[in-house]
């Protein structure tokens, strides 16, 4: 592949702008409420440079990234997966109902697990994608009722399946046994906080992600359906098809985003406050990351690192809902600015080609 | 429409009887469906102003959202209305920058929609934290309690129908109960509600104005070509959306719930969008939608779990009787698959006395899917909704 400079140097101002735009809204805002800028800055660097911290950016990541991965598969294909939050919430929890209701030999445990879970994620994610190629129905309505159906349904089963723990209002199910853990990394030293093992696995979907999309026949197809469905029923893609694995894959890696804290943290099981909303979180970090597996990554970690940061000004007495300003307010200008970026780069090629016409007829 | 409207009165009516699940059609529960109808019905009013221009708007609910905060804000400083007022002007603030991003700068509408939906959100919290942080009956998370917006009705109406009702007649109980639930105790927003539904369908059918922004949805070249200024149609349009989303939050806030509470919206503006789409972007289909949707999330309020259950029956043969009109016609899958989905309500019906309260809640949105499923095939949209138009792009 030939590498232009100029178009990695447009890919990477857009996201560059944006952030630094984000930045000069959040001193806006923080200005206008009283709050120093500078040393509020330096302690959310300061703070994100523990070790401890570092580890915890780094696992939030890797949820992060995977969520982001299963919604950048239905985008390449024009699809808005916006159910990757009910898909991943229903496939944790069957995950850990089924998980914890046997014991097998360590890698085989975690195995059947990942299995599960994905088929469930998928299985959620199909009913979207039946309804819209048998019915015509948009994937943006349905994926969002899914959600809603999700949420009170788990909470249904979360009742019949959970098992008491003295001393303790959360309700959860069983914790899988020891054989189903997956072991944590101490990558970072100085600390005792282990990264998440999992991130071994987001990084081998995230490779196979890119290879999948620009190497493959498949890939070729999505990516196509994704820019014009016309052309690709022309050239003998089957629409519906696509549509219906798009999806499915989409809910199976969405049926992973709920793992690294199942199988990585310390009680191994669902419960009332596991982790909810990371398929929103999912939707802005693939835009940021302008589906592209390195690109998400990066986002991937940006959010995480803005997330840590909301300990510190709780700390500091800043509300810590400003990162939730601060993170929308990326997204809306990383797509302004992609735009303007592309709109750009259209004009400087035009440009350039009219000028070597010139040069050839002169 | 009238018609199909007494035909479900009357099969609701037969239903009840056979049931004896009284708050099918009690006056309590038509109040309460036609309360919860009336946010829904508004983000549904903006989704179809936004998408009559051509703009797919699903940053209703964050829009929502932004009005419900207005809302609790300025009404327990200044008032209900005042209240219902900067709810307004949040949304369309909401609305504001969605059309920036889309109209202006050609951002995929879904993609400037969710942004939305993200800022709203994060804005109102981080407001929340800042403007209710100590003040009393306040939290981080809800504002004081709002005073109320007064109530109007017919007078002279509400005893008499309330004594029809306790007799449990076929077909008059119930529509004593459809009345007393309409027409008595009604909130003035509610009553607002309903001319901006009736003005939407003014402005938008019959002025020229209305035909301008109509034809930006339908065909933004052509109407540019004819010197419609489509940016400014598209900017109103977007605005004007959401400002009404802003309005259905207001009514959240104050008629609905006692206040603004986080996570109040609860999914209504994607709801709304979709009552509008089951209405097939008409201000008539979008009442009924929202009507329908307003109703199943009353009854699960209203012993919802006898309810629900009650409704399974007539589900369940009304799909009975769907597929053997589809096998008369020889369709024999779809008949097939009405009639399994037919049979397990019934059988869930007969083996069981209550839905258990978790499924109820579910209603609405099942009865959403359900909807879209069955209706979306003969909808048209606008035909130049959610696509990108420059000016000048047409050449």
């Amino acid at each position: 592949m030939r590498i232009d400079p100029r178009r990695v140097l447009l890919a990477v101002a857009a996201p560059t702008i944006a952030i630094v735009f984000a930045l000069l809204v959040t001193a806006l805002v923080l200005t206008s409420t009283g709050d120093p800028v500078l040393s509020t800055a330096t302690a959310v660097f300061d703070y994100a440079r523990k070790p401890a911290v570092e580890a915890q950016i780094l696992n939030q990541g890797t949820i992060y990234y995977l969520s982001a991965l299963a919604v950048a598969v239905g985008f390449r294909m024009n699809l808005f997966n916006i159910g990757v939050d009910g898909q991943y919430r229903l496939a944790a929890f069957a995950a850990a109902v089924v998980g914890s209701s046997f014991t097998l030999p360590k890698p085989l445990h975690i195995l059947v697990i990942l299995l599960v879970a994905m088929a469930v994620g998928a299985m959620w994610a199909g009913i979207a994608a039946l309804l819209k190629t048998s019915r015509g129905v948009s994937e943006v309505i349905s994926t969002i009722m899914l959600n809603a159906i999700a949420t009170t349904l788990v909470a249904y089963l979360l009742r019949r399946f959970k098992v008491d723990t003295p001393g303790s209002n959360n309700v959860a199910t069983k914790s899988i046994a020891e054989s189903g853990a997956f072991p944590g990394l101490g990558l970072i030293p100085g600390t005792s906080v282990k990264v998440f093992g999992f991130i071994i696995i987001a990084a081998v979907a995230g490779a196979a992600y890119a290879v999948v999309l620009s190497r493959t026949r498949f890939g070729f197809d999505l990516r196509a359906t994704g820019r014009s469905r016309t052309a690709a029923i022309a050239s003998g893609v089957d629409v519906r098809r696509m549509i219906v694995t798009s999806l499915l894959i989409s809910g199976a890696i969405a049926g992973l985003v709920g793992m690294p804290q199942l199988l990585g943290g310390s009680t191994r099981s669902y419960s009332l406050d596991f982790p909810a909303g990371l398929g929103f979180t999912g939707i802005a970090i693939a835009l940021l990351g302008r589906n592209n597996a390195v690109g998400m990554a990066l986002a991937a970690l940006l959010f995480s690192f803005l997330d840590s940061s909301s300990l510190i000004l709780d700390f500091n007495g800043i509300a810590k809902e400003i990162v939730l300003i601060i993170q929308g307010t990326i997204v809306l200008s990383v797509v302004v600015i992609y735009e303007l970026v592309r709109r750009y780069g259209v004009a400087a090629e035009q440009r350039r080609v009219s000028r070597q016409l010139d040069g050839a007829t002169a | 429409m009238l018609l199909s409207v007494a035909v479900g009165l009357l099969l609701l009516s037969i239903v009840r009887v056979a049931t004896g699940a009284d708050d099918l059609t009690s006056g309590g529960t038509v109040s309460a469906a036609l309360a919860l109808a009336v946010p829904i019905g508004l983000a549904g009013l903006g989704g179809l102003w936004s998408e009559r221009s051509g703009v797919a708007n699903i940053g209703l609910e964050g829009m929502m959202i932004l009005g419900t905060w207005g809302a609790g804000w300025a009404g327990y400083q200044w008032g209900p209305w005042t209240g219902v007022l900067v709810g307004t002007l949040m949304g369309a603030v909401g609305g504001l920058l969605h059309a920036i991003a889309t109209v202006s700068f050609g951002v995929d509408h879904i993609v400037s929609g969710v942004a939305v939906n993200i800022l709203g959100l994060g804005a109102t919290q981080f407001l929340s934290v800042i403007a209710f942080d100590g003040v009393k009956g306040a939290g981080q998370s809800q504002s004081p309690p709002l005073p109320d917006i007064v109530t109007v009705g017919v007078p002279g109406l509400g005893e008499p129908l309330r004594s029809l009702e306790k007799h449990h007649w076929l077909l008059v109980s119930d529509l004593a109960g459809v009345l007393r639930g309409l027409l008595t105790g009604v909130s003035l927003l509610t009553v607002l509600a309903v001319l901006l539904v009736v003005g939407s369908y003014v402005v938008l059918w019959r002025t020229a104005f209305g035909l301008r922004l109509r034809s930006c949805g339908e065909n933004p070249v052509a109407a540019e070509s004819l010197g419609v200024n489509v940016y400014l149609m598209k900017y109103a349009a977007v605005i004007a959306s959401g400002a009404f989303a802003g309005v259905g939050g207001a009514f959240l806030a104050i008629v609905a719930g006692n206040g603004y509470r986080e996570g109040q919206v609860a999914g209504r503006g994607y709801i709304g969008l979709a009552a509008m789409i089951f209405g097939n972007w008409r201000p008539g289909g979008l009442v009924a939608g929202a009507g329908l949707f307003g109703y199943t999330d009353a009854l699960q309020l209203r012993r919802g779990g006898e309810s629900v259950h009650a409704l399974l029956l007539l589900v369940g043969l009304l799909l009975l009787v769907g597929a053997v009109l589809l096998a008369l016609r020889s369709r024999l899958v779809a008949g097939t698959i009405a009639a399994a989905v037919g049979a397990a309500a019934l059988a869930f019906y007969l083996r069981t006395d209550v839905v258990p309260e978790d499924f109820t809640t579910m209603t609405p949105y099942v009865a959403t899917l359900l909807v879209l499923a069955l209706a979306s095939q003969r909808l048209r949209m606008p035909a130049a909704d959610g696509l990108p138009y420059r000016r000048g792009q047409g050449g």
